[in-house]
This record gives structure tokens, C-alpha cells and sequence, in this order.
């Protein structure tokens, strides 16, 4: 049975996408708590908490597995893109350079001046369509952290294997590359991203699009006119029309993200203060 | 008792001269004294032996007044018998023992006999001691072996500073010195008794042995009977040591005379007659017998003297000045027990520790003997039961150096709450809860008759001493140590340099495999290592260290704890040789290049690592430009989005309102 036509929505990310974000939450916050310890190891906020995820050793158990995961998601999104390729583009170049991609656009420029104008009250809001280019932006961040963080967390990993064709001070670089690039990442996902895609005023105290994957049509339509536009002119919206799901579900995502929140809240603060306070 | 035959030897020997005398003379008719002399009066004749110019002058006036001027020259000196004269030279030497033979046996047995056979060239021969053509009667007083003379005669060579007292093995010093001081030196040369004890009284002329040798007249079974050929009698005055023969018949339980009477040794104390402990008890034992002065109890239990270390030692012998011919023989006692008078070494080691100065300078503070060894109870060290056993010193210390004690009031280092820190210490813990005597305790390394201020560089806590110190149980440590760079042996600076307790602390002295001293050595290296311990702490290894883990590489994992050497040494646990082996401990694969990890690396110094700072500069240029950027764009569009939420909010009132005018 259907819902009144009124409360049916749009879906926007598939199960393999919800599920895959919901990972990477997991992994990312544990990868940053473990890691947090280990850079701001002089404060006591750090002691407490490597006291609490069981120790040094443990810590770095989990922010090993946690890193695992996180290559997991990387390859298994990079899969699934190739998988879609063939569904729905039929080549790469299609899928790549379609109305849909994820690669910034001349449209993105020009919608990120727009944005700028809409802002500042020079002009109206841009009608943004499937993806926007702060989500591209978002999506690059973590193929360029992935990269970044990753293969220097390789070679801590397995300094005895690395150092046996690179210099020893390479390890030295790595620990740097590494621990401020997380710095850069944790502090962006949980201030940044945060804002701009669960927390943005219109949307507070949450939306839950990721983990719903669906969102009210009427929101649709005021969000993504170009997208809705797009879609009702081709007839594909009546297929991407679901239920929305039911309360229960709506709660466990709720406690779940307000949990995830809260963390990289609490880490926020934490690093300020380690900053701020007890730099050395 | 023993006796050693020597008057029979008197009556043979006169015979014997008769006897060569009345046959020898007829045959060497020819050959008169006279002859001889007709040459050797002239008080030019020399010959010249080993290198030397010897004068063969003899003078008959003398010789006829001598022992043997009955004898003709000949008579002695055998193989000029018959001879030419003037005779030849080298003539043999004249043996003695042709007349004098128990002499010559005894005397070859004896430590100068065997030294003379052995062609020591300091061994005394007959005419050492008897000269030669003048021997006089022994009785005579002219007799260079006379009573009065020997003490001399002996001390020529038997004194400070001789060749046989510096060359050969003398166990006793300053022998002349310290007889003519004694009582037998006052009564031989002082007051003229002959009778009195001389060298050879108690050492026998010509059997001169080794106090060891069992048949030495000094061999502590002889040494009674030695004694006893003056002092006949002793044996009935001194009636607690010896009841009556004891001292012959158990000599080796007994004290020998020499125990008390130090032979040779100058004799201030004089031992009464009469002494004996049961006299003192006769008092004493009076439980309730109190000092007329200030009313303290005077009573002393036999039994805990008869159970102490002194058990053999007489009250008289402590309590000196007591005189034997008073009713009290105590009351011409006026000094306090000086122990110092047997224990001379001791004493002199505490006159200059802060515990004799103190006494010095009349504080009441500081402690006497009897303040840690108690009186008449004292006990070995060995015995449990005694304040000075191992076990028992902490408390013994404790009672002044307790936190509020009067040794603490007036102490003003750094050290505080020392019995209690002492006793959670890893030597109090082996001490007092393993029961390890063995362990340090307060007097091994402040030595109990020597403690000092560490100020003092005679101190054993003197950090130039502490290593030495440390060392008398951790040797092997303190061989590591002294070719550390951290010895002043090794390492000639201006700066302090760490010794033992820097980093073990004195009193606190934990166990080097426990967490807690494995974290603090890092800040204990860092007091002095400033730079290097921060620059340590921006690393892996240092971060998880600060966390408060220690499976991770330390100061000491690397440069070694004391056995640390400048790199530049071959045996550096961090030299080019070794480094690979250091990393490996850890890390099972590291290789040359590992090991070119920066240990100490910091990207705050682009003079010494350009790369490091450069990187961080760039990554942190890299999170700036992000965050301006990502949180400018954020803060622009913070007031479009609640407008928008406003515009949302309105709509869906105004929603709401519709739907309620349609319900209605």
C-alpha cells in the first residue's frame, strides 16, 4: 500500500551508498579518536581516552582495522561505480562526463559564483541539480584524503618494509603528512561537512537523507530544481518515488547519527583545546 | 710447660774450650797469639772486601779483657791453622757453633737462621748481635747483648724506618717506640731492672720463630708459659679470666696475656690486681643501686654482659682508671667509657663522621656508641637480636631520622619521610619484607662509624663518591658506569654530571622494570637533556610514552642506561656498528635505512631538518587554506539558510492553517 501522494519521496542514494557511508562513519571516527590520542598524547583528554579504547596497543589495533575498512569502502565505491557504468551509462566517458557526474563542470562554476551572489543578496538561490559542487568537493576530499592519509599510514604501518627502498626520514615526513592531513580531515568532515549537508539551518536538527536516502519531494523540488526538472521532463521521477520508512527506523538512524555527531563534536573541542591551551 | 735447654749447654761449652784449648794449644805452639797480633795491632792494616776498606785491626787490650781471651786466635779462626805468615786472604768465616753448638742449632732454626741461609744480606749473624773479638761476659754489664743494652741492640734493625722493618715482613710497628714505653721498658731503663722484661724475654735469644710457628716462645699456647717465667703468680690474680691453670690447659678458649697486654704496645691503662668482674657485682647486681649524682640506675645484670658481644672482656677494661686498692675500686674512675681504647680504628672514623662532631661540639643531638650499640647488651652486627643487625637498622636510624625526630628537625637537604620512602623502597622491600640481609640498608651506604654531609667530598654520598658507593654491591653496574659518558672519569666538564641517585633517587629507589620508573626516567633525562627529550616526545616513540605506555623504545632502550657512550665510540650502542642491532631489538626487520629514522626529529627547526619543516609548513598552509575557505563559505551562506528555514517555516503554518479552515 501506498502513502498519500503528499509524503512520498525521492530517493536519492542507493542501499550499497546508505550502507557504505554508514561504514565509513564508524571507521572514520574510530580512525580519528585512536589517532587524536596519539598526536595530542599531551594532554590528559588523550590519556583518558587511550585509557578508554584499552590502551596504546589496542588503540592502534583498532585504527588499523578502522583503516582497513576505510580502504574497504574506497574500493568497493570505485567497484560499484564501474558496475554502474555499465547500467546506466554504458561507458565510462558517459558516466564521467553525463549530466549526473561527479566531476566538476563549467556548470558548477557558475553555480558556485550564483552561490557566492545568493549569499552576499546579489541575486537568487541557484537551482543546483544532482550533485553540487560542494558535494563534489566533499567526494574529492576523501579520494584526495584516502590517497594522502593512506598511503602514509601504509608506511608507518610497515616501516621496516618501506625503509628498504626509502630513506629512513621519509618515516619522519609520513608522520607528518599524515597526522595533519587527518587533522585537516577530521576538522573538516566535522565542521564543514557537517554543516553543510546535516545541519544546514533550512534542515536542523538533522537530515537524514544519507541514511534514509530519501527525501521529500517537496524538498526536492526546492532544493535541486534543475535536477527535479530533469527528471520529471525524462519520466524517470515516477521510478525513483519511494515509501518513506517507517518511525522506528527513523529513530535507530537517529540515535546512530546524533551518536556520530556528538563524537566529532566532542573531538572538535577536544582539538581546539589541545591547540589552544596546551599546544607545544 | 716447655723449657728450652740452655743451662746444660753452659758446662758442655766450657769443656769443649778447655778441651780444645789443652790440645789444640800444644800443636799450635808455633803459632802464638802474639804472632798474630804482631800484625794485627797495627791500626793501619786493612784489605779491601766486596769493594770496601776493611780495617783487620784488633786490639789486644781489649781482647784480653774479653770472654774469650783464654783462646788463641786460632782457635776460632781454624783454617789459619799451621798456615805461613803472614797468611793469605779471603780468611773463612769463624763459625761459633764449633763451641757454642746448641746455639748455633737453635739459631739456625730460627727466622734469622733461616734468613742467613738463605744469604739474606740484612740476616743477623753471631757477630751482629755478640760482636766479635770483644764479646764480654753476658752477665757483664759491658756485654753487648746485656739486658740493658738488647732493647738497643734489637731496635737497630727492629725499628721505624730500618731496611728489615720496610723490606721484610714485620707484622708489628714502631716495636722500639712503643716498648721503651711500656711498662717493662720503665722498669729496665727507667728504674735500672735488670730483671725486667727485655726482647729476648719474651723472644728467647737464638730461637727467634714466627708467632704462627706452634714451638715459638709467642705461639699463643706458649705465650702463658712465656709470660710466666716473671710473672709467676698472675695466674692466682686474675680470677675471672684464667681459674687458676685454665690458661694452659685451654689456651685457645682463653685470652692470652698479649689480648690485654698488647706486646710492645705503650700500656696507659694499668690493670689492677683485684679487678675481677665479681667485685664490681658485688654492687651492681643491686637492682636498685642508683647514681648519687643524677639518680639514674647503676644496676647491671650479669647475665646480659655474660650474653654479650664483651662477654670476655673484664668491666675494668671499659671502665678504666679504677683503683684496686680502694674499698670502691670505681671511684677513681673519671672519664666515661671510651671504646676508642680497643676500637681505635672506629673511633678515629667517627671523630670525623657528623655524628663524632656533633659529640665535639657538645650537642646533645648527636649519638655516642652506646646510642646505637647500646651498653652493656652490645652485640655483633650478626646477631639478630642486635640494633646493628641488618635488619634492625632502618628503625635504629630511624629513631632520629624519622620525619619529626630530632634528626629531621634539624636536617635541611631535600630528602624527607626517609625511613617511610626507605621502606617502600625496592632495598626496603628486600630488606624488610624478603628478609634479604644481604640488602642496602641506611649504613651501606652511609657507613655507620663514617656518616658524613654530602656536602663533605669524604662522604660516601658525595656524588664524586656515590658510583663507588653504589658499586660495592652493584659492581658490575659501576664498571658500565664509570666508561659512560656520564663519568666524570670519562667526561671532563663544567656541567653536573648525573651519578646513581639523579636518576634512582636516594631513599625512593624503585624496581627498573615497573612502569612508573620506566616513565619518569625519560623526565629524570630530561632535566638536563632539555631539547632532546622535547623534540624525543614529537615522536611515535615519545607520544606513546606520554600516554603512559612503555612497550615502546626509551631513552635507555636506545642509548643503553649505563653504559651510555658517544656515538662516535665503537662501543655506543647507537655507533655505526651497532645502531642496525639497537633498532632490531624492536623492530626484527629493520635495516640500515630504518635505522636513518629521526629519533629526535621536530619541524620547528628548518636549519637541521628543512624537509620536516617545510612539510609541516606546507601541510599546515594547506589545513589553513581549506578551513578559510571551507568555513568562509559555510559563515556566507549561514544567513541564506536560516532565511530560508524561515521561509520553510512560514509555508508550512501557513499549510497548516489551510488545512484546518478545509477541516473546518
Amino acid at each position: 500500500m501506498h502513502s498519500p501522494e503528499s509524503e512520498r519521496q525521492v530517493v536519492r542514494f542507493s542501499r550499497l551508498e546508505r550502507v557504505l557511508h554508514i561504514i565509513m562513519i564508524v571507521s572514520f571516527i574510530s580512525l580519528a579518536l585512536t589517532g587524536m590520542t596519539l598526536k595530542f598524547s599531551y594532554t590528559g583528554w588523550a590519556n583518558v581516552l587511550s585509557r578508554i579504547l584499552g590502551g596504546y596497543e589496542s588503540a592502534g589495533y583498532i585504527h588499523r582495522i578502522a583503516a582497513v575498512f576505510m580502504f574497504g569502502i574506497f574500493f568497493s565505491h570505485l567497484y560499484n561505480v564501474l558496475i554502474r557504468k555499465r547500467k546506466e551509462a554504458g561507458s565510462l566517458r558517459g558516466l564521467l562526463l553525463g549530466p549526473d557526474t561527479m566531476l566538476p563542470t563549467k556548470q558548477d562554476l557558475r553555480e558556485f559564483i550564483a552561490s557566492i551572489k545568493w549569499f552576499l543578496n546579489l541575486g537568487p538561490r541557484p537551482e543546483y541539480g544532482r550533485w553540487t559542487y560542494w558535494e563534489k568537493f566533499d567526494y574529492f576530499a576523501v579520494f584526495w584524503g584516502v590517497f594522502i592519509i593512506g598511503s602514509t599510514g601504509l608506511m608507518l604501518w610497515f616501516p621496516e618494509f618501506f625503509t628498504q627502498f626509502m630513506p629512513g626520514w621519509f618515516i619522519n615526513v609520513a608522520t607528518i603528512i599524515h597526522s595533519d592531513e587527518a587533522l585537516l580531515a577530521v576538522g573538516f568532515i566535522f565542521t564543514v561537512h557537517f554543516f553543510n549537508t546535516h545541519l544546514r539551518p533550512e534542515k536542523f536538527p538533522m537530515d537524514l537523507v544519507i541514511f534514509t536516502g530519501r527525501v521529500p519531494l517537496e524538498e526536492f523540488i526546492e532544493e535541486r530544481p534543475r535536477e527535479y526538472e530533469a527528471l520529471k521532463k525524462s519520466g524517470e521521477l515516477e521510478n525513483m518515488m519511494a515509501d518513506p520508512y517507517p518511525p522506528i527506523v527513523l529513530r535507530t538512524v537517529k540515535v546512530f547519527a546524533w551518536t556520530a555527531l556528538s563524537l566529532g563534536f566532542l573531538l572538535i573541542v577536544m582539538i581546539i583545546y589541545a591547540m589552544v591551551f596546551a599546544y607545544r | 710447660m716447655k723449657t728450652i735447654p740452655v743451662l746444660p749447654a753452659i758446662r758442655r761449652r766450657t769443656i769443649m774450650a778447655l778441651f780444645l784449648t789443652i790440645v789444640l794449644g800444644g800443636v799450635a805452639l808455633g803459632q802464638d797469639n802474639s804472632d798474630c797480633f804482631t800484625c794485627h795491632e797495627d791500626k793501619s792494616l786493612t784489605t779491601e772486601r766486596r769493594g770496601k776498606t776493611v780495617s783487620l785491626f784488633v786490639d789486644q787490650a781489649i781482647f784480653l779483657k774479653s770472654v774469650h781471651a783464654d783462646l788463641s786466635c786460632v782457635t776460632c779462626h781454624v783454617d789459619l791453622e799451621g798456615k805461613e805468615m803472614p797468611h793469605g786472604v779471603p780468611v773463612a768465616p769463624v763459625v761459633c757453633g764449633t763451641c757454642h753448638t746448641s746455639e748455633e742449632e737453635l739459631h739456625k732454626e730460627s727466622l734469622h737462621g733461616k734468613a742467613v741461609a738463605r744469604g739474606d744480606a740484612l740476616a743477623p749473624n753471631c757477630q751482629s748481635c755478640h760482636g766479635s773479638h770483644a764479646i764480654a761476659r753476658a752477665k757483664s754489664a759491658e756485654s753487648a747483648v746485656s739486658p740493658l743494652r738488647i732493647p738497643f741492640m734489637c731496635g737497630r734493625c727492629h725499628q721505624e724506618g730500618t731496611r728489615v722493618q720496610r723490606e721484610r715482613v714485620i707484622l708489628q710497628s714502631h716495636i722500639l717506640e712503643n716498648y721503651s714505653e711500656s711498662i717493662h721498658a720503665e722498669g729496665l731503663m727507667r728504674r735500672g731492672l735488670v730483671v725486667s722484661a727485655n726482647c729476648a724475654s719474651c723472644h728467647t735469644p737464638h730461637f727467634i720463630l714466627p708467632h704462627t710457628d706452634p714451638r715459638s716462645s709467642i705461639a699463643r699456647g706458649n705465650i702463658a708459659a712465656t709470660c710466666t717465667v716473671c710473672h709467676a703468680q698472675i695466674e692466682d690474680v686474675h680470677r675471672k679470666v684464667i681459674k687458676g691453670a685454665l690458661w694452659e690447659k685451654e689456651e685457645h678458649v682463653l685470652p692470652a696475656c698479649v689480648d690485654c697486654h698488647q706486646p710492645h704496645k705503650a700500656r696507659k691503662v694499668f690493670y689492677d690486681q683485684g679487678m675481677a668482674d665479681q667485685d664490681c657485682m658485688r654492687c651492681h647486681a643491686n637492682p636498685s643501686i642508683r647514681s648519687s649524682a643524677d639518680g639514674r640506675s647503676l644496676a647491671v645484670k650479669s647475665d646480659t654482659l655474660a650474653q654479650s658481644k664483651h662477654q670476655k672482656i673484664s668491666c675494668s677494661q671499659c671502665h678504666a682508671g679504677v683503683n684496686a686498692s680502694r674499698h670502691r675500686p670505681c671511684e677513681t674512675i673519671a672519664q666515661k667509657v671510651d671504646c676508642s681504647s680497643c676500637h681505635a680504628e672506629v673511633g678515629q672514623q667517627y671523630q670525623g663522621s657528623m655524628h663524632g662532631k656533633l659529640i665535639a661540639n657538645n650537642d646533645p643531638n648527636g649519638p655516642t656508641c652506646k646510642e646505637c650499640h647500646g651498653s652493656h647488651e652490645v652485640k655483633g652486627r650478626t646477631d639478630s637480636s642486635s640494633p646493628i643487625f641488618a635488619l634492625n637498622i632502618p628503625r635504629l636510624c630511624g629513631k632520629c631520622h624519622q620525619e619529626g625526630k630530632k634528626a629531621a628537625m634539624r636536617y635541611t637537604g631535600s630528602e624527607h619521610e626517609i625511613v617511610n620512602h626507605y621502606t617502600e623502597s625496592i632495598h626496603g622491600k628486600g630488606l624488610l619484607k624478603s628478609g634479604l640481609t644481604v640488602t642496602a640498608t641506611c649504613s651501606d651506604c652511609h657507613p655507620a662509624h663514617n656518616v658524613r654531609p654530602i656536602s663533605d667530598p669524604a662522604s660516601s654520598v658525595n656524588p664524586e663518591n656515590v658510583p663507588v658507593t653504589c658499586g660495592r654491591c652493584h659492581h658490575g653496574i659501576q664498571e658500565q658506569f664509570v666508561q659512560s659518558i656520564h663519568s666524570t672519569l670519562k667526561h671532563k666538564t663544567d656541567k653536573k654530571l648525573p651519578v646513581c641517585n639523579d636518576c634512582h633517587s636516594a631513599h625512593t629507589i624503585r624496581r627498573t622494570d615497573i612502569a612508573g620508573f620506566k616513565l619518569d626516567i625519560m623526565t629524570k633525562c630530561g632535566q638536563c637533556h632539555e631539547k632532546i627529550a622535547t623534540t624525543y616526545f614529537d615522536t611515535y616513540h615519545g607520544k606513546v610514552s606520554q600516554l603512559g605506555y612503555t612497550q615502546t623504545a626509551k631513552c635507555y632502550d636506545c642509548h643503553g642506561a649505563h653504559d651510555i657512550r658517544p656515538v662516535a665510540d665503537p662501543q655506543s650502542h647507537l655507533s655505526h656498528d651497532n645502531v642496525v642491532g639497537t633498532c632490531q631489538k624492536c623492530h626484527p626487520g629493520a635495516t640500515r635505512r630504518f635505522a636513518g629514522y629521526l629519533t629526535h626529529a621536530t619541524h620547528h627547526d628548518p636549519d637541521k631538518y628543512p624537509f620536516l619543516f617545510w612539510t609541516f609548513w606546507g601541510m599546515t598552509g594547506l589545513l589553513i587554506g581549506t578551513f578559510v575557505l571551507g568555513g568562509a563559505h559555510t559563515l556566507l551562506w549561514l544567513p541564506r539558510a536560516l532565511q530560508m528555514r524561515r521561509e520553510r517555516r512560514r509555508r508550512l503554518e501557513k499549510k497548516n492553517q489551510e488545512s484546518k479552515n478545509d477541516n473546518a
